[in-house]
């Protein structure tokens, strides 16, 4: 079931991108199946979630490790691109300056700071796109694990990480931007972000990285590794007196969480055009647990139907009706909570199991 | 400038002591007369020595000359009458009386310069010295000294031969001394007196003019070095006191806040996200108490937030008691989840709050009884953080009050400690539970009404808390009130403390990394509980 699910969801997202790609380039606005190019950019957006989603299943679904700042790496590795793009920028910004962001000349910085430097190389920024979360992961979580801060605790610390990430992001003298963050991005890679091709091929990019990061977590998790990890999340205590080093099992695999939402991010800001401290707020990442639990926690596959289904509805309430949006999607936390603890796959899954089981008791 | 400023001073000296001199008595000099004089210095004089004596219609006459509403009549037999220009006609500067049948081509207007145009400023300043009230003798006196120029030494001299009212003596003479120690006039021993003075007073305008001085005299410069040092010791003091007050007032903000959550999180171990919709529904029933009493009743208006306080308290309880019931009591056991459920509470109780009020801040008056400050010394106090610092101490007495001393406080512990004992023993554990849950949220909701006089009642007030209050908690020690106070207090006190450092938003930075190291290190707080109760 999970091997077929796993790999329905992959021909399901390479096969849906590709569609929409052709639908986008190929066709004329005036035929009935054209696909705008604001709907391309949108599911490029979803699938973007969905790669957080996935991260976040794989520490919460696989560790027990509920972390409510996984929208802090997330957010990360979008400045680390934003970075990339706003060097890319040069002359053509409003002040004109060859070197210096806006933000910076109007904030009178005399020269770039020792940190921004190198971001003008792509390969650079794209690795620090999964570095810099990598590390923040790396010393957060040794000096977590090691010192079996746990459960509930680990998710209140890591919420007031995202948040003291929020204040600091939000001060102009961190040197991104402030408030307003970074914006005004004008091409990557030589292409004008505004082009359909641009747009197609980062819907294409996500896409295959989201296959890749549930292919990486599926071996992951079902591997010998994977089998420790679920014996961890159940009874850390028992794994540990087997001789087990339950933080070493969690450490690994809440950097690799990092990295892949830090991948997400980085897809996530040439897409949407922006990155502000905003990204940084606990609610995003709360936000985003509640799409793992909607989907089903510790299937990976359910993780990326919840992102993308919770985002889709949130496009279409907010946009018809928005003040039914924030009750809307209060209630599912509840009624999700309370209801359906296995997310919409794991009722997809009991009714599969109940058809043929009648005769269980 | 400054030799200008001493050459009027000179002249002004001169012409006190020629006022002075020719024994007091009735038949004392015009003071008028020189006004009348073709030559400015004279004039300027003529001023100083109107304003210095007590005549009651100096002030008109200098206001008049200010104006340039003064004339000079001819000179006859007597001295020319001196005459001021009014809408009605000419009246008498002397005598206060109306003058008939003036030819307007015989008069001169008394010229001004410069040089006048200071003395009318210092005399103008100097004039309520000798005013009738002892409170605006001092007023005078005082911002003489904030402007401690040297031609009003004088003045203050002869003021000061009259000055009975103690209070306005010490003024004039601290005022005296600045403008001694500005003038750079006087012996050693008179400066050396005058800086013991300035020491005495010991205000930023006493330390700046001490440091603004360049003492050539070895011992006249070791007392102001002195002087300046021991002010700059007491003012650190009381930027220090400052600190702790302002820690103390935003930790008791955090205590108020973080209250109700040291018993739903604390006690129960309930992780109720929606906690700070507790705090902001209390404060939402405050804005309607206001607007009842408002709308019916305006004079009860200063009274408004005792009726708030235990409204919010039923209000905020009732609405706890239905999420136990309804919601939490599903989730025991399963805290993660809880999380979760609670947060969506929180969206729902905002979006509900945001739709029935409006997104926008809701404006919460203050009882004139919490507006205004006092300042003691180098402290100022300002009454709403006084009061909330009161409020929070009388919050969390009475809680521990109900913990420790009621039959429901004692049937808490219990189901908290030991839930099927507790069952065994007939306590209904269900509804300890219920009440528990609606104790705390109550109590958020009091933390409400004292957050509306000092935060933005917003849909959004309890989000900013809620990090803060689950901060505070796990600092403290989960499971003790005691605990929460000292964190509480602690956090207020280091943030204020770091603010000046570090500015406000890195110091929050720092405090809240300060924090998540602290719980990597004692993962159970300051104060953990022992015993078996932590096991779980």
């Amino acid at each position: 079931m999970n091997r077929f699910s796993t790999n329905l969801c992959i021909a399901l997202i390479l096969g849906g991108a590709a569609a929409m790609a052709l639908l986008n380039l190929a066709t004329a606005p005036e035929f009935g199946l054209h696909v705008p190019t604001y709907a391309v950019s949108l599911v490029g957006k979803y699938l973007c979630y969905a790669i957080l989603a996935l991260a976040l299943d794989l520490v919460w679904g696989y560790a027990g490790i509920l972390s409510l700042g996984h929208a802090a790496f997330f957010a990360i590795g979008g400045y680390a691109m934003g970075m990339y793009l706003m060097r890319q920028i040069g002359t053509r910004g409003v002040y004109g300056n060859a070197i210096l962001p806006d933000f910076m000349v109007f904030l009178n910085y005399k020269e770039l700071p020792w940190y921004w430097h190198g971001f003008d190389n792509p390969l650079f920024a794209l690795s620090m796109a999964l570095i810099v979360p990598a590390l923040i992961a790396l010393v957060f979580g040794y000096l977590a694990f090691r010192s079996r801060v746990s459960g509930v605790y680990l998710s209140i610390i890591t919420q007031a990480l995202t948040y003291a990430l929020l204040l600091a992001f939000f001060r102009n003298d961190m040197g991104f931007g402030g408030n307003n963050g970074l914006t005004d991005f004008k091409d990557m890679f030589g292409l004008r972000l505004q082009d359909d091709n641009t747009r197609v091929g980062l819907l294409l990019a996500s896409a295959i990285m989201l296959v890749l990061c549930l292919l990486v977590a599926r071996y992951v998790v079902t591997s010998r590794f994977g089998r420790v990890l679920i014996a961890v999340r159940d009874t850390e205590a028992r794994t540990r007196f087997l001789g087990y080093r339950p933080e070493s099992y969690k450490l690994f695999v809440f950097v690799l969480s990092a990295i892949m939402a830090g991948i997400g991010g980085a897809l996530y800001v040439p897409q949407v055009g922006i990155i502000n401290p905003g990204e940084f707020s606990p609610a995003n990442s709360i936000e985003a647990v509640i799409w793992v639990a909607v989907g089903g926690r510790g299937t990976l596959v359910g993780a990326i139907l919840g992102a993308i289904l919770v985002n889709a509805g949130k496009t279409y309430f907010t946009g018809a009706f928005p003040e039914i949006w924030l009750f809307a999607l209060g209630f599912l936390f509840i009624l999700v909570t309370l209801l359906l603890p296995k997310g919409v796959l794991g009722l997809l899954q009991s009714k599969r199991q109940a058809k043929p089981g009648e005769s269980k008791p | 400038m400054n030799s200008l400023r001493n050459l009027i001073a000179v002249l002004l000296l001169g012409s006190v002591l020629a006022i002075a001199s020719p024994a007091r008595a009735d038949d004392a000099p015009d003071p008028f007369l020189g006004l009348a004089s073709e030559s400015f210095d004279e004039v300027a004089s003529a001023i100083a020595g109107l304003a210095v004596s007590g005549n009651p219609q100096a002030a008109a006459t200098i206001q008049a000359l200010q104006d340039e509403t003064l004339f000079v009549g001819p000179a006859g037999d007597d001295a020319p009458p001196i005459l001021i220009k009014t809408d009605a006609g000419f009246i008498d500067a002397r005598t206060n009386k109306p003058v008939a049948d003036v030819n307007e081509d015989d008069l001169v207007p008394v010229k001004v310069n410069n040089a006048v145009r200071r003395a009318i400023e210092a005399a103008k300043g100097g004039l309520d010295l000798f005013a009738a009230d002892p409170a605006l003798r001092t007023k005078a006196a005082e911002q003489l000294f904030v402007s401690h120029d040297a031609a009003a030494v004088p003045l203050l001299a002869r003021a000061l031969e009259k000055e009975s009212n103690p209070a306005a003596r010490t003024v004039m003479l601290q005022a005296q001394a600045a403008a001694l120690l500005a003038a750079g006039s006087g012996s050693d021993a008179e400066r050396i007196a005058a800086i013991a003075l300035l020491r005495a007073r010991g205000d930023v305008e006493s330390k700046s003019l001490l440091q603004s001085l360049h003492e050539t005299s070895k011992p006249v410069a070791d007392a102001a070095a002195a002087a300046i040092s021991s002010l700059q010791r007491i003012e650190q003091l009381w930027s220090v006191l400052q600190s702790v007050f302002y820690g103390l007032s935003l930790g008791s903000v955090l205590l108020l806040a973080a209250s109700g959550l040291a018993i739903t999180f604390g006690v129960m171990g309930v992780i109720n996200m929606a906690h700070g919709e507790m705090v902001m529904l209390g404060a939402y029933t405050t804005f309607v108490v206001q607007q009842v009493i408002r709308a019916y009743a305006p004079g009860l208006f200063d009274a408004s937030l005792f009726f708030a306080i235990p409204l919010a308290f039923l209000v905020s309880g009732v609405v706890g008691i239905l999420i136990e019931r309804c919601l939490i009591r599903f989730l025991y056991g399963r805290p993660l989840e809880t999380l979760l459920a609670t947060w969506g509470l929180s969206l729902v109780l905002q979006q509900a709050v945001r739709s029935s009020f409006g997104s926008s801040n809701r404006e919460v008056g203050t009882p004139s009884w919490m507006s205004g400050a006092d300042v003691i010394g180098g402290l100022t106090i300002t009454y709403n953080r006084l009061y909330i610092i009161v409020f929070a101490a009388i919050v969390i007495a009475a809680l521990m009050g109900v913990m420790r001393g009621t039959s429901l406080g004692l049937r808490m512990r219990a189901v908290t400690q030991n839930r099927r004992m507790a069952a065994a023993m007939g306590i209904r554990t269900p509804w300890i539970d219920a009440l528990t849950f609606g104790l705390g949220s109550g109590v958020a909701g009091m933390a409400g009404v004292a957050l509306s006089q000092i935060d933005n009642v917003s849909p959004n007030l309890g989000q900013g808390y809620i990090i803060d209050s689950f901060m505070v908690v796990v600092f403290g020690g989960v499971g003790n009130l005691w605990g929460t106070v000292v964190s509480a207090l602690t956090l207020g006190i280091v943030n204020k403390f770091l603010e000046p450092i570090a500015g406000a938003v890195l110091g929050k930075i720092v405090v809240l990394i300060a924090l998540i190291l602290f719980i990597q290190r004692k993962p159970r707080g300051m104060f953990p509980l022992k015993g078996r109760a932590v096991e779980q």
